[in-house]
């Protein structure tokens, strides 16, 4: 009986693989990210968009190299650093090459410690670590290595962006820092302190302190102080039901300046803000949603709701990582051979759909790129996020953001 | 100053919030002599089934079906769950309602999926009823004070005004006399545990647009609920209030004041070691009210257990 199920899975399997590429073999990418519990929206989120941009971007133009298609591999971590390890193994051992994971940077420390040790020992086996969210400075720095490339900005150009835009506004004199107790948390207010200190030392730094994490019941207190300190703008890191909390509360209960975030759009927190946090909540991002970068982008977007009519683009990222790898596979002319890829890789300068280039710095495989801080309104919104008719503008960029941002990463090529 | 008077207004509608969802546990651990865990998932179930109408009805629909639809849910527990496990003794039963709020918990995601829903506050109180010195104190804030009062008020006065509200105290106490004497018990079980449930759902209801409709909603209120009614003393109204202001009062003003250990310790006398940070006891000197804020009640809790057992209002009969 497992015989013939097995039979029967490796001949549709077969068939499968027979119809969408007739000639070669499916490039594969392995999704490690959680897909069960309670981080699992936000990571079958990214998994549509990884399917959708392997899809939209390679197979249906026919794929890379020899019309070899683009396969996406869901694995689910549940967001447990141990269980990635044993899911990379597991994706190690069906023969993929290319591994894709970003919710949270204690899972991608994880990974791109064994990727090293695996690539040191196997050198048949090697696979790449395509990095689209974790953002941990470290990863680019102390821990850096020559497998792991990252998409995303990390945390310190996101805040160094932030402050840029932050210390142009002559009013601002007060500042709250405010997020949650743990390392991220940790790192996104020593980033604001430090870098605000630097930009505009006349700014005051009201207030900095950290909340339970996913445990606050009512943000209340902590508007009252907020108010209280009298500030102009506040700085959080927060994400998920901490971020809507704490956004509503502060909003509710007199604050009248804007709220510098990370993480407060998608996942249905768009619309739960709705009209209440119009103009006031502020994110920093990457990639042009709204106003829409380029006609390519509204293409890809609109054809992205026709598939998920619930689904947000809010990793444009993503694409990017589609993209830059399908150009160096092309230009390395082989996608098994993982160290050229990785050297076409390192150095590469990509047009992005979403507007700006993207510049795998070489030194360190981080990604500089243009950053915007934008706003969450319903004006002048082509793309909204949760079907809700708020969307969030991009309001100020910085080009480039960080590029000559210094790193402590010593990497050693083989 | 004023900073106070704000602070005994957000302590009041915290609290008052609490004060919902312990009286009906309350009403049934003391009838049931069980601990109900599945009580914050009706909390849950409350805000979902209010959003849900809300969109096709408005709020005030909402406000008035999704509590009816929570009871009567509640009371189907009772008649076809609970009252099959009793038989079998207390763990079977508080097996029976821990597997229920996991499984509840779950339905939820099932159906709603695991985002935040928007469910948020009718437009007609979505405005600032009167400041206190910068501090804005929403309308509905106080439409949740008044809904809270009416609703303590209301049972308050069937409980002790009432022939049903005297049956059910009877039963409460002595069940095998209230049956002898011609009343159908089991059916008074159901119906408090349907009121119970109902109540947890009302305060579902109004939390829902501030505090988040969320499948993690229920998991983050709903031990607080247990020390509250532990507190104020099991089968008791005026406990359950008593103890849930208490709490809302406590962890609010705890939150709202830097209040460092080291100026505590500092103003009974202890003076702040030279070397701090090699100290042992460093993290007891840097600790501050905010960050301790939500474990008071737990020492409260605590301390009302060796002191005074039965809770501040309990009645202890064996």
């Amino acid at each position: 009986m497992k015989k013939i199920t097995k039979l029967g899975a490796v001949s549709a399997l077969s068939l499968i693989v027979g119809a969408t590429a007739a000639f070669a073999e499916n490039v594969k990418i392995a999704f490690i990210d959680p897909l069960s519990g309670p981080f699992a929206s936000t990571g079958t989120n990214g998994l549509h968009q990884y399917e959708f941009a392997a899809d939209y971007m390679v197979n249906q133009n026919g794929g890379v190299l020899d019309g070899q298609m683009f396969e996406i591999v869901p694995f689910d971590n549940k967001i447990s650093p141990k269980e990635s390890l044993i899911q990379l193994q597991v994706a190690i051992d069906q023969g993929i090459r290319y591994i894709a994971q970003g919710n949270s940077s204690g899972v991608a420390n994880a990974l791109t410690e064994a990727i090293d040790k695996h690539n040191r020992r196997n050198p048949d086996s090697r696979v790449l670590f395509l990095n689209y969210a974790a953002v941990d400075p470290a990863l680019t720095n102390d821990k850096c290595n020559f497998w792991h490339f990252r998409f995303d900005a990390n945390a310190d150009i996101k805040m160094d962006a932030l402050t840029d835009v932050m210390a142009k506004d002559e009013d601002l004199k007060k500042v709250y820092i405010i997020g949650q107790d743990y390392s991220f948390g940790k790192a996104v207010a020593a980033a604001a302190v430090d870098m605000l200190g630097k930009k505009r030392p006349d700014v005051e730094i009201v207030g900095n302190e950290l909340h339970p994490i996913g445990k606050v019941k009512d943000f209340t207190p902590y508007s009252r102080k907020i108010v209280a300190s009298g500030a102009d703008a506040v700085i959080t890191g927060n994400w998920g039901a901490d971020m809507l909390g704490l956004g509503k509360s502060v909003i509710e209960n007199g604050f009248e300046g804007p709220i510098y975030t990370y993480y407060a759009a998608g996942s249905g927190i768009t619309a739960a803000f709705g009209e209440s946090g119009k103009d006031r909540i502020r994110l920093i991002s990457q990639g042009g949603i709204n106003p829409i970068a380029t006609e390519e982008a509204r293409a890809a977007y609109e054809a992205f709701e026709a598939k998920y009519p619930e689904g947000n683009i809010d990793q444009s990222r993503i694409f990017n990582v589609i993209g830059m790898l399908e150009k160096a596979i092309e230009q390395a002319g082989t996608a098994n051979d993982v160290v050229a890829v990785a050297k076409e890789l390192e150095g590469m300068e990509y047009d992005s759909m979403w507007g700006g280039k993207i510049f795998m710095r070489p030194q360190d495989h981080q990604a500089i790129q243009d950053m915007h801080v934008a706003v969450h309104t319903d004006q002048n919104i082509d793309f909204d996020y949760d079907q809700s008719g708020f969307g969030i503008l991009t309001e100020s960029t910085v080009e480039m953001a960080s590029m000559d941002s210094p790193t402590t990463c010593d990497m050693k090529r083989p | 100053m004023e900073l106070i008077l704000v602070n005994i207004i957000d302590g009041l509608v915290t609290g008052l919030l609490l004060f919902m969802l312990s009286a009906g546990l309350t009403l049934i651990f003391s009838m049931m002599g069980v601990l109900n865990f599945a009580h914050a998932s009706f909390y849950m179930l409350g805000a979902y089934f209010a959003y849900q109408i809300s969109i096709a009805l408005g709020f005030w629909m909402g406000l008035l079906i999704a509590p009816l639809i929570v009871g009567v849910l509640g009371a189907g527990v009772e008649r076809y769950g609970l009252r099959r496990v009793h038989q079998y003794g207390h763990v079977p039963e508080l097996i029976f309602t821990f597997g229920l709020a996991l499984l509840i918990e779950e339905l939820v995601q099932f159906i709603w999926g695991k985002n935040q829903m928007p469910y948020s506050v009718p437009e007609i109180l979505n405005f600032t009823a009167f400041s206190i010195a910068g501090n804005s104190i929403p309308a509905y804030k106080i439409f949740m004070i008044f809904t809270s009062v009416a609703i303590f008020i209301g049972l308050l006065y069937i409980l002790t005004k009432t022939r049903v509200g005297m049956i059910i105290q009877a039963a409460l106490s002595y069940p095998r006399t209230v049956e002898a004497l011609g009343h159908n018990v089991p059916l008074i079980f159901m119906g408090v545990f349907g009121v119970g449930t109902a109540l947890a759902g009302v305060a579902g209801v109004i939390a829902g647009p501030v505090l988040g409709t969320f499948p993690g909603m229920a998991f983050v209120l709903g031990s607080i609920v247990f020390v509250t009614i532990v507190i104020g003393g099991l089968g008791s109204l005026w406990g359950a209030l008593v103890a849930s202001l208490l709490i809302g009062w406590i962890t609010t003003f705890a939150k709202s004041y830097n209040i460092q250990m080291s100026d505590i310790l500092n103003g009974i006398g202890i003076s702040t070691p030279e070397n701090l940070s090699e100290n042992v006891f460093r993290d007891l000197w840097t600790v501050t009210s905010p960050q301790i804020a939500d474990i008071l009640p737990y020492i409260l809790m605590v301390l009302i257990l060796i002191f005074r057992p039965a809770g501040l209002f309990g009645k202890r009969h064996s």
